[in-house]
């Protein structure tokens, strides 16, 4: 069963595999940059668009380092909330402030499409990540270090139509990290990938996160994907935070264990719940 | 069973090293059945000369000077009326592509005389410049010009928005955007533009130079006609068919070397 299933999944063991785990995080700690992540203070949020009124009124203080999942039915505003803090769209009132100083680089998305640039090699896609520091000596050279961390490294001169769906979005994911960012901000990085591929993804973003220490906001409507990750699942209903739960279950988390269950329950019921209410 | 032994016959079929021959059995055969034709007196040779009398007469105008002339003159004509025509597009493609105020102001202008078929212009122009080069050069480059302006303006229309929102997120100036994002992206689409422009090219200087000129291949052919050579005739026609050839080759290497990223263009 076990050959099986790496059979199906060649990138299951290399980005597992315990030397190459070794070798990514002694490439984290003799990198530049300390781990440090950025707080986020949000007050009295609001966004429409039109006459529609896509969140209303959203205070939240997420500090520094926490990995927080934003679920939430398809249309509940999740998106827009994420959107927001990542400053793509323009906000209505309300407000969003970092902890600290906050330089643009310190701040990336990771989408549900790689958004790779399909006319540049692997490794120029991720020095696109640098932003300003795009032109320095030393830009190779990181980009580099960050598609090793994502255990890619040896397709750093392949053209992204060449890679799988999977490997695309490793290749966002060392795009987004080699700014050595302190905030990254998932919008369902994982839906459009097969369940396998999933999880080996699931464990890569809980693995760099747990070594760059970065603030992780993870944007999902799998809530089974949101309690195996975040420290804290906020529920979104109808542009409010319906429910703000802290989930203490120790990490490596083990896929299936039975607290696990027993939350995806609760939170499933909670917005199975709020549907049949609204259409009564 | 069966199935398996299938296999290697179908893969047996494909000559992997005859490949690059492979376009030119039609037109072989083609020229052996038109010999034979003439050889036997099937045709007569006033309706059509065989291969090897347009050989010949080939090799004698190489000889006199007169066809290097001929092609030199004409390959002039296309290449600038070309690059005028082609650059100006591709500007005009560019400015209203990247700016919604160029195209307001311009697009609909452009599309109204896109209608007017450019060699229908040819007795105004013919009474403008006279029949001298500028003439041919005006229609090949305003039959250039639409093709590659439609085209580019197109592709840079149809640039994944996706990709230009995640070039402005990682700080990408708008030199950086246009250089690394759309530029790229509009690419395959500025590539079907010139590919037309090639065809159109060819077609508006064959009709220019036998309508009024007194070089280059077109008017070669006229000339000839004035006198029953038909083997030069049927000799420039053929020329005409092996420069436009020729120009789609070019492109087709330009889009090898230019567009390796895409899935289409790779070298199998």
């Amino acid at each position: 069963m076990q050959e099986a299933l790496r059979f199906r999944v060649p990138e299951a063991e290399l980005i597992d595999r315990p030397d190459y785990v070794k070798q990514a995080r002694r490439l984290w700690q003799g990198s530049e940059v300390g781990a440090r992540g950025l707080a986020l203070t949000i007050r009295g949020l609001r966004k429409s668009f039109g006459d529609h009124e896509v969140l209303r009124g959203i205070d939240v203080c997420i500090p520094a380092g926490q990995f927080v999942a934003i679920v939430g039915k398809s249309g509940c505003g999740k998106s827009t909330l994420l959107r927001l803090i990542a400053g793509l769209e323009s906000i209505d009132s309300g407000s969003v402030s970092f902890g600290s100083e906050a330089r643009p680089e310190d701040a990336r998305v990771m989408f549900q499409e790689p958004r790779l640039l399909p006319w540049a090699r692997v490794l120029a896609n991720v020095e696109v990540g640098l932003g300003r520091g795009r032109k320095s000596a030393d830009a190779r050279a990181r980009a580099e270090r960050a598609l090793t961390e994502v255990g890619l490294a040896e397709k750093r001169g392949q053209w992204p139509a060449v890679l799988s769906g999977g490997q695309k979005q490793r290749v966002a994911l060392a795009r987004a990290l080699v700014s050595h960012p302190r905030l990254l901000a998932f919008d369902e990085p994982l839906g459009a990938l097969d369940a396998l591929t999933r999880i080996t993804m699931q464990r890569l973003l809980e693995r760099v996160w747990r070594d760059q220490g970065f603030t992780a906001i993870l944007v999902t409507h799998d809530v089974s994907e949101a309690i195996a990750l975040a420290d804290r699942v906020l529920l979104l209903e109808d542009g409010r935070i319906a429910r703000d739960i802290h989930i203490d279950i120790k990490r490596p988390r083990k896929r299936g264990s039975a607290d696990l269950a027993a939350l995806e329950g609760s939170i499933l019921g909670e917005l199975l719940r709020g549907g049949d209410e609204r259409s009564t | 069973m069966s199935v398996i032994e299938s296999f290697p016959r179908v893969r047996a079929l494909k000559l992997p090293r005859a490949d690059g021959f492979v376009p030119w059995i039609v037109p072989l055969v083609i020229l052996g059945v038109w010999q034979l034709a003439c050889a036997t007196g099937f045709v007569s040779s006033r309706v059509l000369p065989a291969p090897s009398d347009v050989a010949l007469a080939g090799w004698k105008l190489t000889v006199s000077g007169e066809l290097g002339r001929n092609i030199w003159v004409s390959f002039w004509r296309a290449s600038i009326g070309f690059m005028i025509g082609g650059s100006i597009g591709f500007a005009f493609g560019l400015a209203n592509g990247l700016s919604q105020l160029a195209g307001k102001l311009t697009d609909t202008t452009l599309q109204m005389v896109r209608n007017i078929p450019h060699l229908a212009l040819i007795p105004l122009v013919i009474l403008w410049f006279g029949i001298d080069e500028t003439a041919k050069l005006f229609l090949v480059a305003l039959g250039v010009f639409f093709p590659v302006y439609l085209n580019t303006l197109h592709g840079i229309r149809t640039v994944d928005p996706q990709l230009i929102e995640m070039g402005r997120i990682y700080g990408m100036t708008n030199g950086e955007l246009f250089t690394r994002v759309i530029f790229p992206g509009a690419l395959p689409s500025i590539f079907v533009g010139l590919r037309f422009a090639l065809g159109i090219m060819w077609l508006t200087l064959i009709v220019a130079e036998t309508i009024a000129a007194s070089s280059g291949l077109g008017y070669m052919a006229m000339q000839a006609r004035e006198f029953m050579l038909v083997d030069v005739v049927v000799l420039s026609i053929l020329i005409y068919a092996l420069l436009g050839k020729l120009a789609d080759s070019a492109s087709r290497a330009l889009e090898r070397l230019t567009l390796a990223w895409h899935p289409a263009f790779r070298k199998p």
